[in-house]
């Protein structure tokens, strides 16, 4: 019985083709979902960065995607040649094939080649580790301290005074001038991942140690991202905004937040109502008694636009809704429903409306 | 009464009591029982598992749905991966070992069958146990409710201050015990195969499937033993005033996190070599040739069961370790697609110049091939750990492991199904049902998954009950939603075929395959201790040599 092994590398051309051609479908599908969308990005598509962690991240994605598509492009080709050209042919059920037990030559082809390949992927690899992860901080960083809550997140500012929470405003980085932002990464209580596909990889906050990550966007605009580390009840309403600002627009919103919380004599009564029931447990407004530091500070609350961590858009219905019944808005919340009179929540809807 | 499976004992105990024969099934330590019982057991988690899944989807179908709630949703997720992991791919996986490594190797059982059984019970009771937490979960605080922590569970989710209640002690207790299981029946096969092996069957000339469980014990024994540890160490921090993982206390929550990896990863092979297995029998057997490169495949199991120690940490690239570290775990975790590659190849060659038979197994081994090939490229991708930091926790890291775990590993159980159940009750699966079985799966798996690679890419977390609309997602979750219900009818037929097939399938005979492994020379179901008189092998196909005394195997290897 003939014991001999016939490869025939003759690679199938057109079936490589057809290959080809689907994976560009999907891309072009992935492609099509990601268009139109100025100028609220809504599709956080790690296909679209707009900052140097993100971009340097997509590169090399790029190339390990080129890479692994070649290795599926030649391997299914030769699996589906061996299933077609191989079937059993009716008729032929007699004798069995030569039978084959192994081939030195081509066991150490098909080992000492992955082992190239796995070399070439891991300096390209390495190089884009260091190139993120060591980067020096230029002096001119905006430096940012990200806490994760169950289920909001808290920023501050520790340079210029700052505390504010789930929209995070920082400036447009020149790269002729860059001027990035490093975050540092805190969490107050679970897990937590800070993750904006289009600006950065997502880095994890993480209870009793300190992270760090840093971007440098390159346009100005909203950009979107959610909270990537399971953290709870409600952990898919953690919605991230990022909002990039020109510097001029970026220092006017930095004296703003400044500012002590505007006292409005009119809504007097608004404020007694926060000031004497269990919102100041958990809440400040700079300038007052109301000092609670378990959610957020809502000093200027209507310079956010959206209010439970991006889960509502900042209206008036919406805030009424959510002193009144918070788990019409975000079941499992951590925000209680405070059981007003309606005279008294109207009252305290007006006041919040004067934290400008 | 000689014979041991179901259709026959069904017959005899005909006239029997049924309370005899379920004493029987319970106080049985024979292997052949004991693996029918652990697949049984898993089959019916599967089932548990599979509408967990599907519940998940009807919710995710469309933007801000409220077909569960958070709290319903968070309990899902976590109850549909401990049950997939624990009490469906490893339970499954051990009953095929210790219903065919005995026979396989012309043994009359395990060595030691007793604590066979007590495993095999343990398992069986972890999974009763976590379920028993819809009852008990509150203890006495009010409904029972199910742990709501992640299959991971990651610290500090788990301390008192998140997680009050019972629901996670349910969740801890019944990964520890099925845990002692696992470690016990991985002391059973190592010791089953180092002693118990005929005349004649030296540890080169052992099959396959013998040497990949018997790596895979190992594995386990190395893998469980840290689990173990932790689920301990968190009873200790919840009950005894413990802090390892108490964040609030100082505790750890990175460490948490090592314990479950280092478990975790080689736990993805402790469930795919016993697949490689699966592949390696079936396929020779359809493509009509010896398994190509015997040494090598042994070799790269080895290879793999070592370097799949030190990759644990690529679950954790976006933890802010250090870059040396995200270096080195990028490394090793590329390594590993090196010996895992090898395989594909080598059962490339094997089919290469065959004649293949496309019976049912062949068609999910087929399946199985395309599918880890991706399952492993986009392995890679994810061992890139910048790429890693943008797919990571997303659902392209969802879609990339229900890759290889339905992709691969159920889709090697079906093979794995359709080949041996004839062995197992003497009956032959139905190959119309399993035909129609194979391709609505194939269809439904890969609406469901392909299409789920996208939205993570995206930007789609996982883990999130309801997503915002108009990012893009909206779309694909809906298909993949219509992926899942397409896998559940698939699912349907499969069940009924082995319904059907076990009551009215056609006699199967002792070799309906024309096979060359031990197994087959039993009768179909095997007697009771399988082998009137011990066989003797001289090579690694003892049934090739039988039906071709010409040309026997043995000149060749």
């Amino acid at each position: 019985m003939a014991k001999k092994l016939a490869v025939e590398w003759g690679a199938c051309i057109g079936r490589v083709t057809g290959v080809l051609v689907i994976v560009a479908g999907i891309l072009l599908a992935a492609a099509l979902c990601t268009a139109g969308q100025q100028p609220a990005n809504p599709v956080p598509s790690i296909f679209e960065p707009h900052s140097t962690p993100a971009d340097s991240i997509l590169r090399l994605s790029n190339f390990v995607l080129t890479i692994t598509v070649l290795i599926f492009g030649v391997v299914a080709t030769l699996l589906s040649y061996a299933t077609v050209k191989f079937r059993s042919k009716a008729g032929d059920a007699q004798h069995e094939p030569a039978q084959v037990y192994g081939s030195t030559q081509i066991e150490l082809a098909w080992t000492v080649i992955p082992i190239l390949i796995v070399v070439v992927l891991f300096l390209a690899t390495a190089r884009v580790i260091h190139a993120i992860q060591d980067a020096p901080k230029p002096v001119a960083a905006v430096e940012v301290t990200a806490i994760g809550h169950q289920f909001w997140w808290e920023y501050r500012y520790p340079a210029l005074g700052i505390v504010t929470a789930n929209e995070l405003h920082i400036p447009v980085s020149d790269p002729n001038h860059p001027s990035p932002t490093f975050l540092k990464l805190l969490s107050a209580d679970t897990d937590h991942s800070f993750w904006v596909p289009q600006l950065a990889g997502k880095t994890d906050l993480i209870p009793n140690r300190i992270n760090e990550t840093w971007v440098d966007p390159h346009r100005t605009g909203l950009f979107l991202g959610q909270c990537a580390q399971y953290c709870g009840t409600q952990h898919a309403k953690m919605l991230l905004r990022v909002s990039v600002e020109t510097p001029e627009a970026f220092q006017v919103w930095v004296n703003a937040q400044k500012q002590p919380a505007i006292q409005d004599e009119k809504e007097a009564a608004g404020k007694r109502v926060f000031e004497t029931t269990a919102c100041v447990n958990c809440h400040a407004v700079g300038g007052t008694n109301a000092t609670g530091r378990f959610g957020p500070d809502l000093t200027h609350l209507m310079s956010r636009s959206t209010i439970a961590a991006g889960a509502a858009e900042n209206t008036k219905e919406n805030l009424r809704l959510w002193i009144q019944n918070p788990d019409a808005i975000k079941p499992g919340s951590l925000m209680p429903a405070m059981q007003l009179t309606d005279a008294d929540l109207d009252a305290l809807v007006r006041y919040l409306e004067t934290l400008k | 009464m000689s014979s041991d499976a179901m259709a026959i004992q069904a017959a005899e105990s005909a006239g029997r009591p049924w309370v005899e024969t379920l004493h029987e099934w319970i106080t049985t330590v024979d292997h052949k029982r004991l693996g029918i019982l652990y697949i049984v057991f898993a089959l019916v988690f599967l089932v548990i598992g599979g509408v967990e899944a599907t519940l998940m989807r009807i919710q995710l179908m469309r933007p801000h749905n409220d077909f569960v709630s958070p709290q319903v949703f968070n309990r899902l997720f976590t109850m549909h991966g401990t049950t997939m992991i624990f009490f469906v791919a490893m339970p499954v996986l051990f009953g095929f070992a210790n219903y065919l490594v005995p026979l396989m190797i012309g043994a009359r059982d395990m060595a030691f069958p007793r604590l066979n059984a007590f495993s095999f019970w343990l398992t069986a009771f972890g999974g009763i146990l976590l379920y028993f937490s819809f009852v008990g979960g509150s203890g006495l605080y009010g409904a029972g409710n199910a742990p709501d922590v992640g299959w991971w569970a990651y610290a500090p989710l788990t301390a008192r201050a998140f997680s009050p209640g019972n629901s996670s002690d349910y969740w801890t207790i019944a990964v520890l015990v099925s845990g002692f299981g696992s470690i016990g029946t991985s002391i059973n096969i190592i010791a089953t195969i180092f002693s118990m092996r005929c005349p004649g069957m030296k540890l080169s000339r052992m099959p396959l499937l013998a040497w990949l469980n018997l790596v895979m014990s190992g594995m386990v024994l190395i893998a469980i033993t840290p689990l173990s540890a932790a689920q301990i160490m968190l009873l200790v921090d919840r009950y005894l005033g413990g802090h390892f993982f108490d964040t609030q206390a100082g505790g750890s929550a990175a460490i948490w996190m090592h314990f479950f990896w280092i478990f975790g990863h080689p736990e993805v092979y402790v469930l795919i070599i016993p697949c490689f297995a699966f592949m390696s029998e079936i396929i020779p057997v359809f493509s009509r040739k010896p398994i190509f490169g015997y040494p090598v495949m042994v070799g790269a199991t080895v290879c793999i069961g070592f370097v799949s120690m030190s990759v644990w940490a690529h679950h954790m690239f976006s933890i802010g370790m250090s870059s040396y570290s995200n270096a080195f775990f990028t490394l090793t975790s590329m390594v590993v697609g090196v010996p895992t590659g090898i395989k594909i190849f080598n059962w490339l060659g094997t089919m290469w110049g065959g004649k293949l038979i496309f019976k049912t197994p062949m068609l999910f081994c087929i399946g199985f091939l395309f599918q880890f090939l991706i399952a492993g490229l986009t392995g890679i991708m994810l061992a890139v750990s910048p790429f890693d930091w943008q797919l990571s926790g997303s659902y392209f890291v969802v879609a990339h492991f229900h890759y290889v775990i339905v992709g691969g590993i159920l889709f090697a159980l079906f093979a794995a199904f359709y080949y041996w159940f004839p062995k197992m009750t003497g009956r032959m699966l139905n190959e119309s049902l399993g035909k129609l079985h194979f391709w609505l799966f194939l269809i439904g798996f890969h609406m469901t998954f392909d299409v789920m690679h996208i939205p993570g890419i995206l930007g789609m977390p996982r883990r999130i009950y309801t997503y915002e609309p108009g990012r893009g997602w909206d779309t694909m979750n809906l298909i993949v939603t219509i992926g899942t219900f397409i896998q559940g009818i698939a699912i349907l037929v499969f069940v009924a075929n082995l319904i059907y097939s076990f009551f009215k399938g056609p006699k199967a005979g002792n070799d309906p395959w024309d096979a060359w492994t031990l197994e087959w020379s039993a009768s179909s179901p095997p007697p009771e201790y399988n082998f009137p008189a011990i066989p003797t092998v001289a090579s690694r196909r003892p049934l090739w040599d039988l039906k071709h005394p010409e040309d026997p195997d043995g000149r060749y290897e």
